[in-house]
């Protein structure tokens, strides 16, 4: 426990991604194997499923500190990081440690995953005992895997490089292997450096290749508008669908296996041939188009879906890749065979495995207008995918390029602040704005980024000088500074005050020039419904 | 009210005198010498014999300085003033009002931690204790000194092996000076100052505090390599073209801030040395409580946490001072 707590400091100690990789090379180089398998599956983001309601923590560290329930809420909000808050604010009510350390395995398969099936007067007991065991900083790693909020500040992609530098495979093989369903064990471990094939786990899935958002114009970059393939960029969950085996696995790029959660793919894809593995996204469709997100998302969280659920937000899948093909990885080959490979197969299937139509044009200017036409359609913008590249891992720029619309955008007034978490905590970097309705501001969005570090330092001492209210850790403030939003969408959402839901909102500009009664009005911003 | 709080600073009008003041005044009682507290335009300063080096080096040649002794009463009016040991830079004091049987003490800035650098904190009892909050929130906790001093070291060792420069920024007055003082009980290596540095390193070097050898980066030849060497510098310094002839260096900073990741991290330091010149939260309760002070109010920091919990928990009469003190955060 104490080399990982170690390893944890030495990269948030460091910005540089020499050092990180390193670091994390030196741990798996002397890491036992049990161990290291852990290590991985905390620095790629996986989390342990919420062993304790962060709630009874709060409440064990007020036990064990004898403060009051707001001063551990004040100091929260000042440190943004709650298993930071907590760690901090044991020290020195407790003895120094004084039991040497167990082994990161033993704490997470003997400590850690039992506690759900504790009664809560023991879980206490226990989780006291340990952070009376731990130095501050083991306490804080611990305090992280409680409460499963475990961000190290390093990509997939830098553990990746780490675990190719140790073994020695290429980048790509590392970065497949870790795809999909494993666990976390020293077998895990051991196959992951084995240069030796490993057998394939039928349910794995392949790493995305992710495409970078295209700032220029296309022509300038990109060369021949006819070197290139562009389709719509749909704005749903992007899905890699596996059929192997007899059976069929939906992935998300988050990497979730959305079993049960989209019964109509699932049932589609079951009339696909075996051995094959669709690039695509998962749409909620209504007819020829997409219908708004807020249906997609209506079905995320959604275990075996009702009847009705199923009719109104149908969902199809949209392929627009082939990454396997009669149980052969053909990740390499040109796109446009891939393509024409995908086409030959969704032929005669049903409408819910869909091919994604490819848009033909002679010239930029062609493509430039039908990307116009995108949001109409209920698209995102273009994609614009190189002829004759493979399909990557990851993000390397080049073959793939989101060629987006420009964002739609608001004047909108600041209604509250509240301050950031991480990096950003008490800095007040959280707004609500509103626009006019009538007399009244109606909050309308929240937005966190957008801004640079010397205005947000500054409107941080503005929001401190012109706070009206205090609710928490959330101030309202004055109606005095007007800012432009930008967003990806707009779409009605009977959840919300304004009875609108921006898509992706984020800060454009600061508009210093505009009093607040030149902000937008309510009507002004349904005007951008579609 | 015997003393208040004025569009001036805070005025105690039995002895017709600020303390610490923002406004041209004609008496002013000088806590310590950094900015938000010692400003120019003052008639007279009264600030104790210690300090006064630092306040002609900020305030210049024409200000009218009088020294006073730690511990010395003297006459101001109406009200019988001394000055007691803060702790916090060379020089600080916390001044001790009496009136009429009725004591006032207004702390400045101060810390109960050992440094070897200045008098240690005095605890002076009182009626109303007037009280810094910069820290005041539990997570404030100061490790020892002698532990942080240990770690700067051994970053510095470690950079050094990497060929790396170790560039640690602190406060220009009080923070740099503790850092060498306690560097000084590990190692003789000397280190580089930033320009800004020098003439008040020197200002402690001639009242006695022993601290690491210096030298001044202006003053290293052209070409020098700096890469297995320590070099002091003032926050603003960080990202400047003077940075540019340490090459790539690894980069810390020296503050209470630094207990908090999210405070480093946003900064960019690489490394984060939790050293305060300020009482963290144990030693604030602990100060408040030694006073016997059954009113406490706080000028400037967490004063809303500190006023509540003083109020809510210690059963205290506890109000907050609107100051403009701890701009300069030279926490």
């Amino acid at each position: 426990m104490q080399a990982f707590a170690d390893l944890y400091r030495a990269l948030d100690e460091t910005n540089a991604t020499r050092e990180k990789v390193a670091a994390m090379e030196a741990y798996f180089r002397q890491a036992p194997p049990e161990d290291a398998a852990w290590a991985v599956h905390f620095l790629v983001g996986r989390r342990l499923k919420r062993l304790v309601p962060t709630a009874e923590l709060r409440q064990w560290v007020l036990d064990a500190t004898g403060m009051p329930a707001w001063l551990l809420e004040e100091t929260y909000a000042t440190v943004g990081d709650l298993a930071e808050t907590l760690a901090l604010l044991l020290d020195s009510e407790l003895p120094p440690p004084s039991v040497a350390g167990h082994p990161l395995h033993h704490w997470v398969e003997r400590r850690l995953l039992v506690l759900r099936e504790l009664p809560a007067a023991e879980r206490q007991r226990r989780v006291t005992q340990w952070w009376a065991e731990l130095p501050t900083d083991g306490r804080f790693v611990l305090n992280k895997m409680l409460t499963g909020a475990f961000r190290v500040g390093v990509s997939r992609q830098l553990v990746v490089r780490a675990l190719s530098g140790v073994s020695g495979l290429e980048r790509a093989t590392i970065a497949h292997r870790l795809m999909g369903r494993w666990q976390p064990d020293a077998a895990f471990f051991r196959g992951l450096l084995d240069p030796a094939a490993q057998g394939e786990d039928a349910s794995r899935p392949y790493p995305f290749f992710l495409a970078s958002p295209l700032d220029a114009v296309p022509e300038e970059r990109l060369g021949a508008a006819t070197d290139w393939l562009a389709e719509w960029k749909w704005d749903g969950i992007r899905g890699q669908l596996l059929r192997r085996a007899g059976d069929c696995y939906l992935w998300s790029r988050g990497e979730d296996l959305m079993e049960g959660r989209f019964p109509e793919l699932e049932q589609a894809a079951q009339r696909l041939p075996d051995g094959v593995v669709l690039d695509g996204e998962i749409l909620a469709w209504g007819g020829d188009r997409p219908l708004p997100f807020r249906q997609l998302q209506r079905r995320i969280g959604r275990q075996n879906p009702s009847v009705r659920l199923l009719r109104e937000a149908p969902v199809i899948f949209q392929a627009y890749d082939l990454l396997e093909l009669d149980g052969t990885d053909i990740r390499s080959r040109p796109l446009e065979q891939r393509r024409e490979a995908l086409g030959r197969l969704l032929r005669g299937t049903d409408d819910v495995l869909r091919l994604s139509p490819m848009l033909t044009a002679g010239s930029w200017k062609e493509l430039a207008r039908r990307r116009d036409a995108a949001r109409a359609l209920g698209t995102e913008g273009l994609m614009l995918k190189r002829l004759g590249s493979p399909y990557r891992v990851g993000r390397p720029r080049g073959d793939w390029w989101k060629w987006k619309l420009d964002p739609l955008t608001i004047d909108a007034v600041m209604l509250y602040a509240q301050p950031g978490h991480g990096r950003r905590s008490n800095l007040y970097t959280d707004y609500t704005f509103g626009v006019w309705n009538g007399e009244l501001l109606v909050p309308v969005a929240k937005a966190y980024s957008g801004l640079d570090n010397a205005e947000i330092q500054e409107l941080d001492r503005w929001i401190r000088a012109n706070t009206v209210e205090r609710f928490g850790p959330v101030r309202s403030v004055r109606a005095a500074q007007v800012f432009e939003l930008a967003f990806e969408g707009i779409g009605e959402s009977p959840r919300h005050k304004s009875g609108l839901a921006l898509r992706f909102p984020r800060i454009n500009r600061w508009r210093r020039d505009l009093a607040v009664g030149e902000a937008d009005t309510l009507e002004q911003v349904r005007a951008l419904l579609p | 009210m015997l003393v208040q709080l004025t569009s001036a600073g805070l005025y105690c009008a039995a002895g017709d005198f600020h303390v610490d003041p923002w406004r041209p005044v004609p008496r002013a009682v000088i806590t310590h010498a950094h900015a938000d507290h010692a400003r120019s335009g003052m008639g007279v300063y009264y600030a104790t014999h210690d300090g006064l080096p630092l306040l002609r080096q900020r305030l210049g040649r024409q200000a009218q300085l009088r020294g006073v002794s730690y511990d010395q009463p003297f006459r101001l009016r109406g009200a019988r003033v001394s000055l007691h040991p803060a702790g916090h830079v060379l020089g600080s004091a916390q001044v001790r009002i009496e009136v009429n049987d009725e004591v006032w003490v207004v702390s400045g800035d101060y810390k109960r931690d050992p440094d070897s650098s200045c008098a240690p904190f005095q605890v002076v009892p009182c009626d109303t204790f007037i009280t810094e909050a910069t820290f005041a929130l539990p997570i404030y906790r100061w490790p020892p000194m002698h532990e942080v001093a240990r770690d700067m070291l051994h970053w510095w060792r470690r950079n050094a092996d990497a060929g790396k420069a170790s560039v640690l920024f602190c406060y220009s007055l009080g923070k740099a000076q503790r850092v060498l003082a306690e560097l000084s009980a590990l190692t003789s290596e000397p280190a580089y100052l930033h320009g800004a540095m020098v003439p008040l390193v020197d200002l402690y070097r001639r009242a006695g505090v022993s601290m690491l050898p210096t030298r001044a980066v202006s003053e290293a030849p052209r070409g020098t390599d700096f890469s297995r060497s320590l070099i002091l510098a003032p926050p603003a310094s960080a990202g400047s073209p003077w940075m540019r002839r340490f090459r790539h260096p690894a980069t810390g900073f020296a503050s209470g801030w630094m207990r908090i990741r999210g405070n480093r991290r946003r900064r960019g330091y690489d490394r984060g040395f939790v050293v305060s010149d300020h009482a963290d939260w144990p030693s604030l309760l602990r100060t408040i409580r030694e006073t016997g002070a059954q009113r406490v109010l706080a000028t400037h920091g967490r004063t809303d946490v500190l006023v509540r919990y003083l109020r809510e928990e210690l059963g205290l009469a506890a109000a907050p001072l609107a100051t403009p003190y701890g701009v300069e955060d030279g926490a």
